[in-house]
């Protein structure tokens, strides 16, 4: 589904991804763990096509296409989701109204019949059901006084509207208690099929707890430098980060 | 090439939409002002002597006075010389049937979207066309009739009703009350007129379409709305010019009178020709709007969306005379180029227990500046009188200016005045988040700048605000990319 070969990234004269190799295949879950400004959150803005950052070299291909080609929107429209790590705020606008445009935009461009008021609110409760969102949450303008946890569940919410192919996870579970984690986890493993995949990014092994994934990649200095499997969450959860160091630095010794 | 740079780049490509012309035979008067041609004026409109001196009195006062400079609007001085004041449509007077009305002008309705055969049948709207200096077509006049309601050009008026006219042409807007609506006192060529009478309720929206059409013309009407005790209206007035490289001058006047107990809402979807995207043309819009909630409990609500002219300076007001009334005040003003705007109005409370109500969204985009100013007069024996005020900008890019000039002058301690001001940017995350979400970059702008002007356009009519949202739109498209 996802293939990024050799991909290097900067943002103004900063490199950040310095080399990525990913494969990610439908019905699969791929965790992408590391410290701090280790480059995962410009991996997930890389991905859904950020402006800021300038793709230098490598390529990423995606259901067949070359992603670097698509404008966001046509990224979205093909299938390709990022639960937002700090959603926007858009005043006036009713999070009812902004997810009927957007639902209704992607469907047009995946030749399916824009849905009308009735049918569009019939789909909304159901899936509000399966968030627990709260009928006044989308009443509300979009996110605009939200909590973090309102806003994480929400952007879940939204990943369910737009079905999508690819969804990425940036920090999905910072800021989030341990019941909404659950409400969130709960979503995601409730929307997972064998038709689609999920890239979860984390510092925490927290929500890999409830979402399992089948891999787990360690991101350092712009690169994957370790992967494995779920236990190699677990080791990074008992150890720290340090030990990647040490581990990096012995290599390049 | 920044993305900024690039959203304000193409947000500058769009094109005025209603910027045609139609080659409509005119009858006009020579070029130029002086007493003779206000004379051809009234003489072309067969108007009653008095008529003709309150005109003659009004261009005697406009020798006298000097073209306000306190705007935050700069323009090249105007030579009032070089502008022609009288520009009729060449056709039948008083056509009997839509068959008699010139072929071509049927047209220009059609472009306009006015239909006027289906207006005759389908639509709860009566509709008054003003093309250049004259009134061309209403309709449901007699539909409106049967009610008492008066729905008529203004000429028409003030041969059929002479009493009404007199008795409140100027008494809301004196014919000295300032340049521009001097100036019109003097040249005003057509308009509407509109009288509901004791507790009609009319059952339709009244409605005037202006259009200016030919070269070098300016357009000078005046409309008077005349609601009596317990009436009630709604009131929608839209505009649009062709697109040309001279600019052109309207300075229109709306004057409204609300008896006791009545109750206005009038609601304008301004888009005169703003001019092209290096500033090049457009309409001058000076207009002086005013209303009087003379008896006790009445109401008058302004709403405009002003997405057009190259500037505009208007501030539709409330005169609050009556005991417990009601003004209101709700406004879009969106900017876009080299446009500029400052707009806004004045409640001046007299009555009491008298309310206001000020709510004011400005736009800005391009090159262009956007100024809000208000003023808020609380009078010594205005008891208890009420205000709110709110002023949003939400700027686009980052060449645009947005200004606030709010003036405040209380004169009673029982008062009530509160003002809230916010600006904000339409931010590149916001865009993102949309297109992340398959909403095209345009969507997302249309969807942005009608969620922060929905306060505003939700007072709007249905069929209007459909309307409102869509120029609104338009008149941002291509503005972030």
């Amino acid at each position: 589904m996802l293939k990024i070969k050799n991909l290097r990234a900067s943002i103004g004269d900063k490199e950040i991804l310095t080399g990525i190799n990913l494969d990610v295949n439908a019905g699969e879950v791929h965790a992408i763990m590391g410290p701090n400004g280790s480059g995962k959150s410009t991996l997930a803005s890389v991905l859904a096509g950020r402006e800021e950052y300038k793709v230098t070299s490598g390529s990423i291909t995606f259901l067949g296409d070359d992603l670097l080609d698509l404008s966001p929107e046509e990224r979205a429209w093909k299938g390709l989701f990022l639960a937002f790590q700090y959603p926007v705020e858009i005043p006036g606008v009713s999070t009812t109204n902004f997810l009927k445009t957007a639902v209704n935009n992607v469907r047009e461009h995946r030749g399916l019949e824009k849905l009308d008021a009735v049918s569009f609110l019939r789909l909304m409760r159901e899936q509000m059901k399966l968030m627990e969102i709260d009928q006044s949450l989308v009443n509300r303008s979009l996110n605009e006084g939200f909590s973090g946890g309102e806003k994480k569940r929400n952007e879940i919410f939204q990943m369910a509207l737009l079905d999508p192919k690819l969804a990425i996870l940036d920090e999905t579970d910072s800021g989030l208690d341990i019941d909404a984690l659950k409400i969130v986890a709960n979503g995601v493993n409730h929307l997972k099929s064998s038709d689609n995949a999920i890239i979860i990014v984390t510092h925490y092994q927290r929500l890999l707890e409830y979402i399992v994934p089948d891999f787990v990649h360690v991101l350092y200095n712009g690169q994957i430098v370790k992967s494995g499997t779920k236990e190699l969450a677990f080791e990074l959860e008992e150890k720290g980060y340090e030990w990647i160091r040490e581990e990096v630095a012995g290599i390049s010794i | 090439m920044r993305k900024e740079e690039q959203i304000l780049n193409e947000f500058t490509s769009r094109e005025y939409e209603y910027g045609w012309t139609i080659d409509i035979e005119a009858d006009s008067a020579p070029m130029g002002l002086n007493e003779d041609i206000v004379r051809f004026i009234s003489a072309k409109k067969n108007e009653p002597d008095w008529l003709l001196e309150w005109r003659l009195k009004a261009y005697r006062h406009w020798l006298t006075l000097e073209e306000p400079k306190w705007p935050n609007v700069t323009y090249p001085k105007i030579n009032y010389q070089d502008i022609i004041y009288y520009s009729a449509p060449k056709q039948k007077v008083n056509p009997e049937s839509l068959d008699e009305i010139d072929p071509e002008l049927i047209e220009t309705f059609n472009k306009l979207g006015i239909n006027l055969e289906e207006q005759k049948r389908l639509t709860g709207v009566a509709v008054d066309v003003v093309i250049d200096s004259v009134s061309v077509a209403t309709t449901f006049k007699d539909t409106l009739a049967e009610l008492g309601i008066i729905f008529c050009s203004f000429n028409e008026a003030v041969n059929e009703h002479p009493e009404l006219v007199k008795k409140y042409l100027g008494s809301v807007v004196p014919m000295t009350d300032n340049y521009f609506a001097t100036l019109n006192s003097a040249v005003f060529s057509d308009g509407s007129f509109a009288y509901i009478p004791k507790g009609v309720h009319c059952p339709m929206e009244l409605s005037t379409y202006f259009r200016i059409n030919a070269a070098n013309t300016g357009q000078f009407e005046r409309t008077l709305l005349v609601v009596d005790e317990g009436a009630y209206v709604s009131y929608l007035e839209g505009c649009t010019a062709p697109a040309r490289d001279e600019n052109q001058l309207h300075a229109a006047v709306v004057e409204i009178y609300a008896a006791k107990n009545a109750e206005v809402k009038y609601s304008t979807v301004q888009n005169w020709y703003p001019g092209n995207k290096d500033g090049i043309g457009g309409v001058y819009n000076f207009v002086t709007k005013r209303g009087i909630c003379a008896g006790d409990n009445s109401k008058i609500s302004w709403t405009q969306v002003e997405t057009g002219s190259a500037i505009t300076w208007k501030y539709p007001s409330c005169i609050l005379k009556g005991d417990n009334s009601i003004g209101e005040f709700y406004s879009v003003a969106v900017t876009n180029n080299y446009q500029q705007a400052d707009t806004g109005t004045k409640m001046i409370h007299i009555g009491k227990n008298t309310k206001s109500r000020i709510v004011s969204k400005g736009i800005s985009a391009g090159k262009s500046q956007n100024s809000y100013r208000g003023l808020v007069k609380i009078s010594r024996r205005a008891e208890n009188a009420r205000n709110y005020s709110q002023c949003d900008s939400l700027l686009m890019g980052d060449q645009c200016g947005a200004h606030t000039f709010p003036y405040i002058e209380v004169n009673n301690k029982s008062a009530q005045v509160e003002h809230e001001a916010t600006t904000s940017k339409i931010g590149e995350d916001q865009l993102f988040y949309c297109n992340q979400r398959g909403i095209s970059t345009e969507d997302a702008v249309a969807l942005i700048v009608n969620g922060y002007a929905k306060e505003v356009l939700k007072q709007l009519p249905m069929e209007f605000a459909v309307e409102a949202q869509k120029l609104l739109a338009l008149t941002l498209e291509g503005s972030v990319g």
